[in-house]
C-alpha cells in the first residue's frame, strides 16, 4: 500500500485514496450517528424530513450523477488524447456542480425563511452538519474539476495520475451524496 | 550544515533545552503539591508552580518551533536565510521577554504583576495557559511578526518545496490563532468559546502542520526516501488533521454554555482525530522501512519514530478516551485530562522538537552527520528513560482520573472533591516518582551533548 510509484489497481494516486477512506470513515461515522438518533427520536426525524423537498434533492441527485458521468467521459476522452474534447466534458460536469450548488442554495433559503437553522432540533442539526460537510466538499472538488478542466484546455498537459485521482475524489463526493439523499429525504 | 545561517537555531534550541529543566522542575514541585498541600508555600503556591510549568512548557515549544523552522527553511529553500541578524535579535528579544515573564509569575503575586504590567489598559490576564501580561503577549506578536517576515522572504527568494510550504502555514496559523489572545470579551461563554481558538486550534490544528513538516523533513534527511512519496504522506496527514481537528474544537463546547449541537459536532469529527496521528505513524515507519540509506544518526530516527508512536497514543488514543460527549460528562476537568495532556503534548511536540535538534545539533556543532556512538547511546537511553516515564506518568494519572470519577461522579453516595483526592493520593505519589525519572532521563540527555568519542560517519 506504500509504496505509492508502484502500479496499483485503484486508478489514481493511492494516496487519494487513502484519503477518500478516511473522508468516508468520517461520513460513515456521522450517518451512524444519525442513525441511533433516529431511532431515539422517530417522531421528530419524521416530522423533519416532512419539511425538506425530495424534489429539490431529486434535482440534486440527477445534477452529480451527471456531472459523475461527465467526469467519466473526460478521463475516457483524455486517454484517447482527446484533450480538448475532454476538457469540454471537464466544463459541462462544472456545471452540473454548480446546479448543485444553485438548488442546495435554493433550499437553504427555503428553510431559514421558516427560520430552521442548526439548532431548531436534533434532526436539523443532523440535516445542516450533513448537508453543509458534504456541500464543502462539493465546493473542493469543483475546484479541483476546474484546475483539470483549465489545464486540458490550454497546454500539453499530460498529468493521467492527477487526472484520475481527482476523478474518484469527485465519485466519492457523489457516492456520499446517493446515501445522505434517501438517508435525509426519502427513508421514513 | 548546508548553509551557514542555519546555525542561528542553536541558541534557540539551547534556549528550549534549558528551559524544558525549568518547566521539569516545577512540575516536579507541583506533583509535590498534590500529595504535601502546603510545600513551598506561601513562596511558590500551587496555582503559580502550575502557571510557570504550562507556560514554560509552551515558551520553549515556541522556541524549538521557531529553531526549527530556522535551520529547515533555508536548506528546503536552498538558499541562506534573509537575516540572520534579525533571527538573533528576535531570540534575545524573546529570552527577555520570558524569562522576565516568569521572574514576574514567581517574584510579585499575580494581581500585582497585572497592575505594573498595565493590564488595565488592555485586560488579557487571568485566563488557563494565557496567562502572560499583555505586554509580553504584545512581544510575541512582535517576534512572531519579524519571524514569519524573516523566513518567509528566505522562502520566496529560495526552492519552494511542499515542506517549507506546510511549515510556513502552520507558523502563519499559529501567529494567527494567538490574535485570539487579546480577545477577551466579558461574555464568559464567549470568552472560553474563542480561548479554544487559540488553544485548540494551535494544539490540533496549526502545530500539527509544524510538526508534520519537521517529521516529513527529517525522514527525508535520514532515509533518503523520494521526496516526491514523503510529501504526498504529508499532503493527506495535514488534510486529515485539518479535517477533523478544526471541527474537532467543537469537543470544547459540550458544556460551556455554547449550542447543544456542538456535542454532536465535537464528538463525531473530533473521534476522527486519531486518523492523522495514526497515519503518521505509518509513514514514519513506512519510509524507515524503505530508507535507501543508513544514516550514522540512529537517535535521530529514533526520536522520529517515538514521536509518531507516542502523538498517537497521547494525543490519539488518550485524546479519544474522554472525546465523546456522552463520556467527557464524566470525565471532564478529571485526572484523565491531565493524563492526556502529558502524554500529547510529550509525544507530538516535546519529542518532535527533540528530533530536529538530534538530528541538526550534531551539524550545528561541527560534526559532519551525526554525534560520537557514545553519545547517542547516551541520547538512546534519555529517549527510553523520558518515554517510559512519560508513560508511567500517564498510566497513574489515569489510574488516579478513574478512581477520581468513580468515587465523586458515579454511584449512589458520590463523595467530594477533596475528600477523592486525599483517597487518591498513592496514584500522585506514584505519578511523582515517575516524575522523578522522567528529570533523571531529561538530565542524561543534557549530559548526551557532552558525551565525546569519534563520529560516527554517513555509510551509503
Amino acid at each position: 500500500m506504500l509504496n505509492t510509484s508502484t502500479k496499483s489497481p485503484l486508478p489514481g494516486d493511492v494516496a487519494m485514496w487513502v484519503l477518500i477512506l478516511a473522508e468516508l470513515s468520517v461520513f460513515a461515522l456521522l450517518f451512524l450517528t444519525y442513525a441511533v438518533n433516529r431511532q431515539i427520536h422517530p417522531e421528530l426525524f419524521f416530522n423533519g424530513q416532512q419539511q425538506l423537498h425530495p424534489i429539490a434533492g431529486s434535482i440534486i441527485t440527477i445534477a452529480l450523477l451527471s456531472a459523475s458521468f461527465f467526469v467519466a467521459l473526460s478521463v475516457n476522452l483524455f486517454k484517447q488524447q482527446k484533450s480538448r474534447r475532454a476538457a469540454y466534458a471537464m466544463w459541462t460536469a462544472v456545471s452540473f456542480g454548480l446546479v448543485y450548488l444553485a438548488v442546495k442554495s435554493w433550499e437553504y433559503q427555503q428553510l431559514f425563511d421558516l427560520d430552521i437553522g442548526l439548532s431548531t432540533d436534533s434532526f436539523f442539526t443532523f440535516y445542516y452538519l450533513l448537508t453543509v460537510f458534504h456541500l464543502l466538499h462539493v465546493i473542493l472538488g469543483l475546484g479541483l474539476l476546474c484546475y483539470v478542466a483549465s489545464k486540458l484546455l490550454t497546454s500539453k498537459w499530460h498529468e493521467p495520475n492527477i487526472m484520475e485521482s481527482i476523478a474518484s475524489y469527485w465519485h466519492m463526493v457523489d457516492l456520499v451524496w446517493l446515501i445522505l439523499f434517501p438517508l435525509l429525504y426519502l427513508v421514513h | 550544515m548546508k548553509f551557514q545561517s542555519q546555525a542561528v537555531a542553536k541558541p534557540y534550541f539551547i534556549a528550549a533545552i534549558v528551559l524544558f529543566i525549568g518547566q521539569i522542575i516545577f512540575g516536579l514541585v507541583m506533583g509535590l503539591q498534590y500529595v504535601i498541600g502546603d510545600f513551598l508555600f506561601p513562596a511558590i503556591p500551587f496555582n503559580v508552580a502550575r502557571m510557570v510549568h504550562t507556560n514554560l512548557l509552551i515558551i520553549w515549544l515556541l522556541f524549538g518551533f521557531m529553531g526549527s523552522a530556522y535551520y529547515l527553511i533555508p536548506e528546503e529553500s536552498e538558499t541562506e536565510l534573509y537575516s540572520p541578524k534579525l533571527a538573533i535579535a528576535l531570540f534575545w528579544i524573546f529570552l527577555a521577554a520570558g524569562v522576565l515573564t516568569i521572574i514576574g509569575y514567581l517574584a510579585v503575586p499575580y494581581a500585582t504583576l497585572a497592575h505594573i504590567t498595565g493590564n488595565d489598559l488592555l485586560p488579557t490576564m487571568g485566563r488557563e495557559f494565557l496567562e502572560m501580561p499583555t505586554i509580553t503577549k504584545v512581544g510575541i506578536v512582535i517576534v512572531a511578526l519579524g519571524f514569519l517576515f524573516n523566513i518567509g522572504m528566505t522562502v520566496l527568494k529560495g526552492r519552494k518545496t511542499a515542506i517549507s510550504m506546510i511549515m510556513i502555514m502552520g507558523q502563519v496559523g499559529l501567529a494567527v490563532f494567538f490574535l485570539f489572545s487579546f480577545y477577551n470579551p466579558e461574555n464568559l461563554i464567549l470568552d472560553k468559546i474563542f480561548w479554544w481558538w487559540v488553544v485548540h486550534l494551535w494544539v490540533e490544528g496549526v502545530w500539527e502542520l509544524i510538526m508534520g513538516s519537521i517529521l516529513a523533513f527529517v525522514l527525508i534527511k535520514t532515509t533518503g526516501v523520494d521526496r516526491e512519496i514523503i510529501e504526498k504522506w504529508l499532503y493527506m496527514i495535514i488534510a486529515m488533521a485539518l479535517i477533523t481537528g478544526i471541527l474537532g474544537t467543537g469537543h470544547h463546547y459540550f458544556w460551556i454554555g455554547a449550542p447543544e449541537y456542538w456535542q454532536l459536532i465535537g464528538s463525531v469529527f473530533s473521534a476522527m482525530e486519531p486518523i492523522p496521528f495514526f497515519m503518521m505513524t505509518l509513514f514514519a515507519f513506512n519510509m524507515v522501512n524503505q530508507r535507501r540509506r543508513e544514516h550514522p544518526n540512529k537517535a535521530a530516527v529514533l526520536w522520529a519514530l517515538g514521536t509518531a508512536v507516542m502523538a498517537f497514543l497521547g494525543a490519539g488514543v488518550w485524546g479519544f478516551l474522554h472525546t465523546l460527549a456522552p463520556v467527557n460528562y464524566f470525565t471532564h476537568g478529571t485526572q484523565i485530562t491531565a493524563a492526556h495532556g502529558h502524554m500529547a503534548f510529550y509525544g507530538a511536540y516535546v519529542m518532535i522538537v527533540l528530533t530536529m535538534i538530534s538530528y541538526s545539533m550534531p551539524m550545528m556543532r561541527g560534526r559532519a552527520a551525526a554525534n560520537s556512538k557514545a553519545s547517542q547511546t547516551v541520547e538512546m537511553w534519555s529517549f527510553w528513560l523520558m518515554t517510559v516515564a512519560m508513560v508511567f506518568i500517564t498510566l497513574f494519572l489515569t489510574g488516579a482520573g478513574i478512581l477520581q470519577i468513580f468515587l465523586q461522579r458515579m454511584g449512589d453516595s458520590p463523595q467530594n472533591f477533596m475528600v477523592v483526592q486525599e483517597r487518591i493520593q498513592i496514584f500522585y505519589w506514584l505519578r511523582e516518582a515517575a516524575g522523578v525519572m522522567f528529570f533523571i532521563g531529561l538530565m542524561t540527555y543534557v549530559a548526551s551533548f557532552f558525551v565525546k568519542g569519534k563520529e560516527a560517519t554517513l555509510k551509503g
